[in-house]
């Protein structure tokens, strides 16, 4: 194995973004599908940081702003689910279908 | 003699943040997988840290792993899961979500490894004693608009999430 370079940060980063991706494809449980989102949102900022390492700080300072939207985001993902949740006491997204014709 | 400690603590951050991943992704209980986010959330800061981002790794855990993690407990806490437990926890398409998100993430590292040649080969010097000051100078100089619109996103996620969760607006 020799030193480690920027693409094996790419690589772990193309792989977390993978497996997010399949989270939010693949489950029903909606707490679980907005973790996958947060998955793929840290696999963004790896892949920020390391290319911030090849050239200047505007990698770090993007993914500090990425981290605030990801909290942002998040908080208002979930006060969506407590509001759905009070309605049709469900958090399955396949049983999300009031608007299907 | 060569330093194999960068090589041993990239592979085991690097290990250790895919397993709790897909942690993440097959556990039936929140809980569960909230806890495996977090692994992966601190590995993650690990391999900042790694990368020269003393910063972006502190904010990583206090922001992310102590707040945001943290909220999303919370939630799992007031709403009712005993339910969704004991159901089918994938959905009908699952075979295909698994098979497109392969490819798309096959298709980012063959572009990744084919266009490897055009990064800059040696790395630039950044001192760590220096990168909290560094990067606070570029928020409050050379990024100080986006840094004020990240506030007023933040005032509004605040308002928002406040009226999607009260009972009687």
């Amino acid at each position: 194995m020799g030193p480690i370079t920027t693409l094996d940060y790419l690589v772990v980063a193309a792989a977390l973004f993978a497996i997010g991706t399949i989270g939010v494809v693949t489950r029903r449980n909606v707490v679980i599908i907005l973790m996958s989102i947060e998955l793929i949102l840290n696999a963004v900022n790896l892949n920020l940081v390391a290319f911030s390492r090849l050239w200047n700080l505007q990698g770090q300072v993007f993914s500090i702003f990425v981290i605030t939207d990801a909290a942002a985001e998040a908080a208002v993902g979930l006060g969506i689910l407590i509001a759905f949740f009070r309605n049709k006491e469900t958090i399955n997204v396949d049983e999300v279908d009031l608007l299907k014709w | 003699m060569t330093p194999i400690a960068p090589t041993f603590f990239f592979y085991l951050l690097s290990g250790v943040a895919l397993v709790s991943a897909i942690l993440v992704i097959t556990r039936k209980n929140p809980v569960h997988a909230a806890l495996a986010l977090i692994f992966t959330l601190l590995s993650l800061a690990g391999l900042y840290l790694m990368l020269y981002a003393p910063f972006v790794a502190g904010v990583q855990v206090i922001l992310y792993a102590g707040g945001i993690m943290v909220l999303f407990l919370f939630v799992i806490m007031l709403v009712n899961i005993e339910r969704n437990v004991r159901e089918e926890q994938f959905n009908q398409q699952w075979p295909i979500g698994i098979l497109a998100s392969l490819v798309l993430g096959g298709i980012i590292t063959v572009v990744y490894w084919k266009g490897s040649s055009i990064f800059p080969q040696t790395a630039i010097s950044l001192p760590e004693a220096s990168n909290t000051q560094q990067v606070g100078l570029a928020l409050y100089q050379t990024y100080l608009l986006p840094f004020e619109i990240a506030s007023l996103l933040l005032l509004v996620a605040i308002v928002g999430a406040v009226v999607m969760a009260k009972k009687r607006i």
